[in-house]
């Protein structure tokens, strides 16, 4: 059944004090809407259990990217677009760039934002493979104040978060360290643009190149090539997007090699926990997750 | 508190469409692909799938392309929206045109409008795309008539003849 605008509230404060005082005042019985990617589907197909919606779309306060010396502060209600337009984080975060890139074509990537990804929670979400990758902290407000968390234990099961009925996501922090990691990120759906994930990896590596990466006082050249640093993070293979901890310790100080690619895919293949539905099966998926770690190892192994 | 409409209330909505300043009295979450079509007859703008997945109902908003679909109409007050009715029909579009016509870039015609926009979206941003670009510009916006190599021949004719024109013009 379609929904009748007549049984729904929306409204638009304009200003982010006015939207937090709002969700203070009667907690849990208004919905944020920023670009609608999610919101107006769910609204379309008359299964928008909210009644109550509060528009967030373009509040200044949430459309900022902040360049801090050590941080970006990206705001919650940017888009895919403004990831993909801003040159430091084209620069320095590559990851965000291309999962927005392939985040619906490119009039959802126009309204569709960060923030509506993170609250949003679906495990095939696709920047959140890279945020996690990433290790960002959000920053969440309310008329309580404000408060930051960790990305990564942000989510607490399947679409379940720790963001309170009061809260906003204002920002996500993202730590200005990776320049000299080696970048990865594929997403496996029948296409790219419109299609959810099935499975996708984002992943960053540090080589040490015989120079300065070197963490003990050994001889450094004896450690040329071996992997300083490494995150793994998978989407779509178990109830909240997932970061590889048992596979990244299978790999650090380690050189590529083939025995090493085929261990770390195993690791892969049992740390994950995939289910079977409408997109694909655990057992695909656990083959494609195992693939994409050793094509991942493969080409860090080639670009040196 | 501004914009307020407090239990149902249908309320007065204005922005700009295709330039000239419109005033809707409707519900404020009512798709703006409906008061398009329904409220101000507009009905160049389709309705294909409805969640965001066929771009059938693109237009752009404040110069950028969205799906008219998910949009509530509130969150187009004083905005700038432009449909396929209100493209300058010289330069761009007929280019556009004359080359969807050329190449057999339409058959049924649900998705023209919106392969349009999206067309005239990229160009206007990147006016000598390659092909991955045009098929990425074009990703969102789906067809299940031509196979999509004809709209994306047309593209790239269209592209090839602006060009032309601009070094005819010098």
């Amino acid at each position: 059944m379609r929904a009748n605008p007549a049984d729904y509230e929306l409204v638009a404060p304009g200003n982010l004090p006015d939207v937090l005082s709002l969700l203070a005042k009667e907690p849990g019985a208004w919905l944020p809407i920023a670009g609608g990617t999610d919101v107006m589907v769910l609204y379309a197909a008359g299964k928008l259990p909210a009644r109550k919606l509060v528009s967030i779309w373009n509040l200044p306060e949430l459309r900022r990217i902040e360049v801090l010396p050590a941080e970006v502060h990206v705001g919650g209600a940017c888009t895919y677009t403004d990831l993909q337009e801003h040159v430091i984080i084209r620069r320095e975060f590559p990851l965000l760039c291309l999962a927005g890139s392939w985040t619906g074509g490119i009039a959802n990537q126009n309204r569709g934002t960060i923030g509506g990804n993170i609250a949003n929670a679906s495990p095939a979400g696709d920047s959140l493979p890279p945020l996690l990758a990433y290790e960002a902290d959000l920053l969440l407000v309310s008329a309580r104040g404000e408060r930051r968390v960790p990305y990564r234990s942000f989510h607490i099961g399947y679409r379940k978060t720790q963001l309170g009925p009061d809260e906003l996501i204002r920002a996500v922090c993202l730590p200005r360290q990776f320049s000299k990691y080696y970048a990865y990120v594929r997403k496996v759906g029948t296409r790219n643009a419109q299609a959810i994930a099935k499975v996708s990896l984002a992943a960053l590596a540090l080589i040490n190149d015989g120079a300065n990466n070197h963490r003990t006082n050994d001889d450094p050249a004896n450690n040329r090539g071996v992997i300083e640093d490494v995150r793994l993070a998978m989407g779509s293979v178990a109830p909240v997007p997932l970061r590889l901890a048992a596979t990244e310790k299978i790999l650090k100080g380690k050189r590529v090699d083939s025995q090493l690619v085929r261990l770390a895919g195993q690791a892969a293949a049992s740390e994950i926990l995939p289910i079977d539905d409408i997109r694909s099966t655990a057992r695909y998926r656990t083959a494609v997750a195992a693939n994409l770690v050793a094509e991942f190892l493969q080409r860090l192994s080639a670009a040196g | 508190m501004t914009d307020s409409s407090r239990g149902r209330a249908k309320s007065k909505i204005s922005f700009r469409l295709n330039g000239k300043l419109v005033t809707v009295e409707t519900y404020p979450m009512a798709r703006l692909l409906d008061v398009l079509r329904l409220e101000l007859g507009l009905t160049g703008t389709k309705e294909g799938c409805g969640e965001g997945e066929c771009g059938s109902c693109s237009v752009l908003m404040n110069g950028m392309l969205v799906n008219s679909c998910l949009i509530p109409v509130l969150q187009a007050k004083d905005a700038d929206i432009l449909t396929i009715e209100g493209l300058p029909s010289d330069g761009r579009l007929q280019k556009l045109q004359q080359a969807f016509l050329d190449c057999g870039g339409a058959q049924c015609g649900i998705c023209t409008p919106g392969m349009i926009l999206a067309a005239h979206h990229l160009l206007s941003k990147n006016p000598q795309p390659t092909m991955e670009q045009i098929r990425e510009g074009l990703a969102g916006n789906l067809c299940r008539c031509t196979g999509y190599v004809q709209i994306f021949e047309a593209v790239a004719k269209a592209a090839r003849r602006e060009r032309q024109h601009e070094s005819e013009s010098r």
